[in-house]
Formats: structure tokens, C-alpha cells, sequence
């Protein structure tokens, strides 16, 4: 099986070993792997914060380079949710703007093709214990656009329980927003770092050494916070443990 | 005595700003959603159909947005012919007159009032007192928030920021300036408040010739009016004067009397996690002989039929005003109430004010963006109001502008000011997405000018670098390591 990753931009651009570890598992798993060079960015930043019409055409830049591909894998819940729930809906809205079908027509090939990394590894590949190794006490944080919008459910969770020496911690409130939320955590900084301060809280409550989710930015949010706050916890990415073998482990 | 109003708001950012850092109002906050929350939850899955009766109750409510000209006609012919007089008013102002003449015809210098958001929206109380008349609340947390001058922060417990302690005080200094005082000696014992607040009201249920209420909801099909609360104040106010004015907002409408059976189940659930509330009243037109013996319905548009003519937007009027969306919301939880400036906060109130008012000014402009579109609001909401795709809507309509109905008549707004830079960088954005190679020479630069990076940001993003540390920009790009390993492969594209 062929797919495209769509790293997204923010991971690209700052967290590329969160890439290589996408590209390390499902390597692992049989999976051929290619990365569209011609990729940029999903356009979520830009619809979410009201620029509908300047998200437009980098949907359609998205559809052209990812179009051709049997499956599209992401390791971001959110960018997952802009392609699956908010491209159709961008279709409508222009459908409903009298701008007829045609956006809406170039959009709809990628929509059920893109996976968020988890639910390909659980739905596409049917695996929960993807083999890996990861020796330490995790707490998992659901993040908004993978529990609400994408539905991702107890996936992410089967498949931590399924790495070897990995100890799960159920975080309390878990399902509460981190208060990153893209341009919010700019536009109203002091509820946004409010919110931070009481999810590093919460995470330290459990003991655990590691804090992680499926999207890069909610880490980034948490990450910025926990060295703020000065707490021992780390924020890794799912996929960077998952990737994690006794031979190459994650350090 | 009034309730003060929401004039003149600084934008949300700034108003909240005070109460993030306040412990004592996050504390109050923070107990009393979390506490709701939790019930709430059980409640609602104690209900086999929850997910039908939610869809349901968003058809029904839609259904009759789509024909509120032919429902509000039936509606008032069948209040008249049960006896009732029904009075129109476009706006705040003219509901407000409408309300004051039929006071003053009665002779009256008082109401007693149940607790309504119709009346807090159009500012009745204070319109009442410019013409000498003094409206009394008789909810126990209206009357708390009435006392302390002080304005509501919660759908449905407006002084929801207040604890015992400070309501005790409260109750001390104030109840003698407008009826019976407090018991000597009061202390802060949930009991001991209420019995304070009970006799305190009760002098006042007795003297009043005139009540003021709202409605949950109007049957078109009988003119029937309902009222659905928990303390029994409400069905004092609805029962015991002479002459009763219901002030409504058009959205209430259901068709038929059956259409309640979907809401009165949904409702209490979703907004106290009961079962079932306490009181329903209900009251059609008059009675001989019983009840009060003249009946006014007063219906406010004040902004209403404009919203209606937004199609992402208008979703907003399908709100029961539960407050379910307020008790999960993390933003109403740190921000309070107070920050959205309205009678309608948390997520509901971010969509809803600027709607009815428009996005002109500073906090109606700054309400679409007071979220982190988490969707715990579109989750619990029990007509499925889908309050983050209105927020974007309504963003897009502070950035962009664009054509909106305005007092029946389509204006073009300008996008707001101030997100001039905003504009730029996002089309700077969008220009180096539109270009890979832009993108990637842009990312080579970040990385090789790495060890330069300053620790804080300036401008806008100041804010985040004080509370939040930096990610370091890594050596390398994903794209040039993948092309450095894997490069023949895909290096055409
Ligand atoms: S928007 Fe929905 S959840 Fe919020 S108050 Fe209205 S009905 Fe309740």
C-alpha cells in the first residue's frame, strides 16, 4: 500500500522528528510511504481565524498534490479534521455563495481518503501493538479536533497500551481544551495560558514523566507552559513512541 | 435599584483579563460548572433517546424559524381571542415604552418580576426606573445580583460568581433599603439565606398589583405561554397581581403542544441535570375570576429577523437557554461572565450578542474570537447548535465584512479595524503556501539563523512568549531531510 504523508506545516517546519518517526513506523508496518515535496499547508490557521476565501486555493493546492494517492496519513487530529470536516463544508459555502460546484467537485476526492496517523494504524491497518517499546509512565491528552471532530475515541489510548514497558496514567480532565486553539492562544493569552497552567497541572497530578497527544501544536502549547512552570514532564507526539523499538529507541 | 448595564464594554481580552487573575471568582466558577457538569452528564444519560430528542428538538425549532411569519400571525390570534393583548416592538426602545405605558395605565409604581432574559436584554428595569417605577426580581439569584447593583454573569444562576459569604453580606446591607431587611444575626447557611430571601419576597408577591415575566417558550396553536423554573417565584408573579405583561423574544414559538414534550424533557436536564423542573406554568390569554385579569404579551424583534436572514447564523435561535454550553465552556470558566459583556455570556452569548447587535463595536467585534473552538459547546448543546462553525462565520465577518442584514435592509460592512496586520501576514502566509519552494527557503532561513531566535516575540505574539516558553526551530526541515534520504524518489514534484 502506497500513501502520502501530510506532515503539515507546523510539524515540517518545527517538529521534523516527529516526521521521521511517521515515516520510521509505518515503514515498519509494511507501509510504502511517499512525501509529496509539493505539500504545504492544510489552511486551517487561515479559515479558522475568518479568512475563508484566502483558504480556498490552498485546499485546492492540497487536493492537486494529494488527489492521486489510495490514502493520505496525517500525525495532526486538527489538520485531520480541517480536510475531513471542513473542506466539504467550505464546498457548500461557496456552493451557497452561487459560486456552483466546482470547489466542492475539486475538494471531495481527498476528503475520505485523509487519515489522521492513529485511526489509519487501528481502521486502515487493523494493528493496535504496533511492536514498540517505550519504557516510561505516560499520560495521554485527547486533544479537541481528534476527540470531538475526528471521533478518534479510545484508539489512541489501545494503541499506547499495546508498547511494551509504556505505563498508561488516566489524566484527569482529560477531555478539557490545553487553550492553544491557533490564533486564541495569541488573540486572548491570558485565558489561553489559564488553561495551559491548569492542564500541566493536571498532568502532574498523575505522576507521570511524559504528557502526549497526536498533535504537535496542543504540545507546543503544553510544552511552552510546562518549561514556564517548570515541571520535570516532557510533551512527545504519539507517534514518536510508537516508532519507539527495543533496538532504536526514543531517548 | 439598578442592575447596571453592559454599555460601553472594553473587548473581551481586556475584560477578562481581571477575572483570570482573580482566585476567589475563578474558584466560585470553577466549583459550581464542574459541579453542574458532572450532573448534567448523568442526567442526560440516564435518557436511552438523548440523541433523537436533541435532533428533534433542532428540527422542530428550525421548522418553525422557517415559517415565524405564518406561526407568530397564529399565534396572535389565538392569544387575543383568549383574551390577551399582543403588542409589537421592533427594538429595545420601543418594547421598553410599550412596557412603562401599560405600568403606568394600571397606576402602578411597581412589578414584581420573574426571572427573564428578554427583559435583561432590552434593559427593562433600568427604563422602568428612568419613569419611577421600581421592578422587583424575585429569582433567589436575581434577587442577589438585583441587591448587590451588580449585573448577571450565568444563563441560568446570574450570580453564579458570588459565594455564601458575600451573598450573606449582601442580603445584610441592602434588604432594608427596599422591603423587609434580613433577620438579625443572618449567617451563610444555605437555609438561613433562603428563609431571609422568602420573607424578604413574599411582603413583595403580596403588595404587587403587576408582575413582568418572560417565556421559555409560546404555543402558537393555543396562545399558551410557559414558564419553567424551580423556586415557585415565578408561578407567584404568574398568578397572584392583577395585570401580567410577558415580554418574549419571536423565537419562542413552538406550533403545538406536543412540540413541548421534546423540550421539557430536554431542558431541565441540560440546564439543572433534573429530571424534571420543579415548576411549569403554564397560562393561556385570562380566566374570570382567576389569575391575573388583564394579559399583555409584548414580542421583541431587537435584532432577531436580522439574524434570521444569516444562514450559517441564524442557528444561534434555536437556543432554549439552557446554559449547558457555559458549564463546559473553559473560557466562560477562567473569563466569567461579566467579560462578554451581555446578559447572554459564555459560547451562546459569543454568538448571539454580536448578531443581535452587530459586530461595530470594540467587545461585539472581539465576542467571535473568545474561544479556542474546543466544541465541548456544539457537543452538549441539546438543539445542536454548531456555535464553532458561527464563531468562524462571524470572524470571517469582522476580517473580511461582507453583506449583512441590518433592520431589514442588506448594508456591506467593512472589515473591522485594527487586523490590518493580521490581513497582511495571513496573505504572506497564504502566498508562501501557494509556493513550496517559497516555503522551503523561508524554513532553510529559520533554521540557519536558529541560534539568532529571541526568546520573546514581539508585537502580538509578546503575550505568548510571557507565559510559554519557545520551541526551539530544529537544524533541519522534514522536507530536507526527506529529500536528503529518500531524494530521487519524489524530487520531481
Ligand atoms: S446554545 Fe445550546 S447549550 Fe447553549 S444555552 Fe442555548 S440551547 Fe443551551
Amino acid at each position: 500500500m502506497r500513501v502520502a504523508l501530510f506532515l503539515t506545516c507546523v510539524n515540517d517546519t518545527l517538529y521534523p522528528d516527529t516526521g521521521r518517526a511517521v515515516v520510521k513506523l509505518l515503514t515498519r508496518l509494511g507501509v510504502d510511504v511517499d512525501f509529496p515535496m509539493a505539500q504545504t499547508c492544510c489552511g486551517q490557521a487561515h479559515y479558522n481565524t475568518g479568512y475563508r476565501h484566502q483558504a480556498e486555493p490552498m485546499a485546492r493546492h492540497f487536493s492537486d498534490v494529494f488527489g492521486g494517492y489510495e490514502a493520505i496519513v496525517t500525525p495532526s487530529g486538527s489538520c485531520g479534521a480541517m480536510v475531513r470536516e471542513l473542506y466539504p463544508r467550505m464546498g457548500e459555502r461557496a456552493r451557497a455563495e452561487g459560486r456552483g460546484d466546482t470547489l466542492a467537485a475539486t475538494l471531495a476526492p481527498v476528503v475520505p481518503k485523509t487519515y489522521e496517523l492513529t485511526e489509519f494504524l487501528v481502521d486502515v491497518l487493523g494493528v493496535t501493538d504496533v511492536g514498540a517499546y517505550y519504557p516510561h509512565t505516560v499520560t495521554y491528552h485527547p486533544t479537541c479536533h481528534g476527540l470531538r471532530s475526528l471521533g478518534l475515541g479510545d484508539r489512541p489510548r489501545r494503541l499506547l497500551q499495546s508498547v511494551k514497558g509504556l505505563e498508561l496514567k488516566e489524566l484527569p480532565g482529560a477531555d478539557e481544551c490545553c487553550g492553544f486553539g491557533g490564533t486564541f492562544a495569541v488573540k486572548n493569552s491570558d485565558v489561553s495560558a489559564a488553561m495551559g497552567a491548569d492542564k500541566v497541572r493536571n498532568a502532574e497530578s498523575t505522576g507521570a514523566d511524559v504528557l502526549c497527544a497526536a498533535d504537535n501544536s496542543c504540545l507546543m502549547h503544553i510544552g511552552g507552559t510546562m518549561t514556564r512552570l517548570r515541571t520535570d514532564m516532557r510533551p512527545v507526539h504519539i507517534a514518536e513512541i510508537l516508532a519507539s523499538t527495543e533496538e532504536e529507541p526514543l531517548v | 435599584m439598578s442592575g447596571g448595564t453592559f454599555v460601553g464594554m472594553p473587548s473581551f481580552p481586556k475584560a477578562a483579563h481581571e477575572a483570570v487573575h482573580n482566585q476567589t471568582l475563578r474558584g466560585n466558577l470553577r466549583h459550581a460548572t464542574h459541579t453542574i457538569r458532572a450532573k448534567r452528564a448523568n442526567a442526560v444519560a440516564e435518557v436511552s433517546d438523548w440523541a433523537e430528542l436533541r435532533e428533534a428538538g433542532k428540527q422542530i425549532k428550525d421548522h418553525t424559524l422557517r415559517h415565524l411569519d405564518r406561526y407568530l400571525v397564529q399565534l396572535e390570534e389565538s392569544v387575543t381571542a383568549a383574551g390577551g393583548t399582543v403588542h409589537w416592538a421592533a427594538d429595545a426602545d420601543e418594547a421598553n415604552r410599550i412596557v412603562t405605558y401599560l405600568v403606568k395605565a394600571t397606576g402602578e409604581s411597581e412589578v414584581v418580576k420573574v426571572k427573564s432574559m428578554a427583559t435583561q436584554e432590552i434593559g427593562l428595569n433600568e427604563a422602568l426606573e428612568a419613569e419611577g417605577i421600581n421592578a422587583y426580581e424575585t429569582d433567589l439569584a436575581e434577587l442577589i445580583v438585583q441587591l448587590g447593583k451588580d449585573r448577571p454573569s450565568h444563563i441560568l444562576v446570574p450570580a453564579i460568581h458570588r459565594n455564601r459569604g458575600e451573598i450573606r453580606d449582601i442580603f445584610a446591607r441592602e434588604m432594608s433599603e427596599w422591603g423587609r431587611p434580613a433577620p438579625e444575626g443572618l449567617t451563610d447557611t444555605p437555609a438561613e439565606l433562603a428563609e431571609a430571601a422568602r420573607l424578604h419576597l413574599r411582603e413583595k408577591f403580596l403588595r404587587a398589583k403587576v408582575g413582568v415575566s418572560g417565556a421559555n417558550f409560546m404555543v402558537a396553536e393555543t396562545g399558551t405561554l410557559v414558564v419553567v423554573e424551580s423556586e415557585g417565584n415565578g408561578r407567584m408573579c404568574l398568578t397572584l397581581p392583577e395585570t401580567l405583561i410577558s415580554v418574549v423574544g419571536i423565537e419562542k414559538i413552538v406550533p403545538t403542544w406536543q412540540d413541548l414534550e421534546v423540550f421539557l424533557q430536554t431542558l431541565p436536564r441540560s440546564s439543572t441535570a433534573e429530571r424534571m423542573n420543579p415548576y411549569t406554568s403554564t397560562w393561556t390569554g385570562t380566566t374570570d375570576e382567576d389569575g391575573p385579569q388583564t394579559f399583555h404579551l409584548v414580542l421583541i424583534d431587537n435584532g432577531r429577523t436580522d439574524t434570521l436572514a444569516d444562514e450559517v447564523g441564524r442557528q444561534a435561535l434555536r437556543c432554549i437557554r439552557c446554559s449547558a454550553c457555559l458549564n463546559v465552556c473553559p473560557v466562560y470558566e477562567r473569563a466569567g461572565g461579566h467579560a462578554y459583556g451581555s446578559v447572554y455570556p459564555g459560547p451562546i452569548g459569543a454568538i448571539l450578542s454580536p448578531q443581535l447587535r452587530g459586530t461595530q463595536s470594540e467587545i461585539d467585534a472581539s465576542l467571535p474570537y473568545a474561544s479556542s473552538l474546543c466544541g465541548a459547546c456544539y457537543d452538549v448543546c441539546p438543539v445542536a447548535i454548531d456555535i464553532p462553525e458561527v464563531l468562524v462565520h462571524l470572524r470571517e465577518r469582522v476580517v473580511e465584512g461582507g453583506v449583512v442584514t441590518r433592520d431589514g435592509a442588506k448594508v456591506v460592512l467593512k472589515p473591522a479595524k485594527g487586523h490590518a496586520a493580521e490581513r497582511a501576514a495571513m496573505r504572506a502566509a497564504r502566498w508562501a503556501f501557494g509556493r513550496p519552494g517559497a516555503l522551503r527557503t523561508g524554513q532553510r532561513f529559520a533554521s540557519r539563523t536558529r541560534r539568532f531566535h529571541p526568546r520573546t516575540l514581539p508585537g502580538p505574539g509578546k503575550a505568548w512568549s510571557e507565559t510559554r516558553a519557545l520551541p526551539t526551530v530544529p537544524a533541519e526541515p522534514f522536507r530536507d531531510w526527506w529529500q536528503r534520504t529518500h531524494g530521487g524518489k519524489d524530487a520531481s514534484k
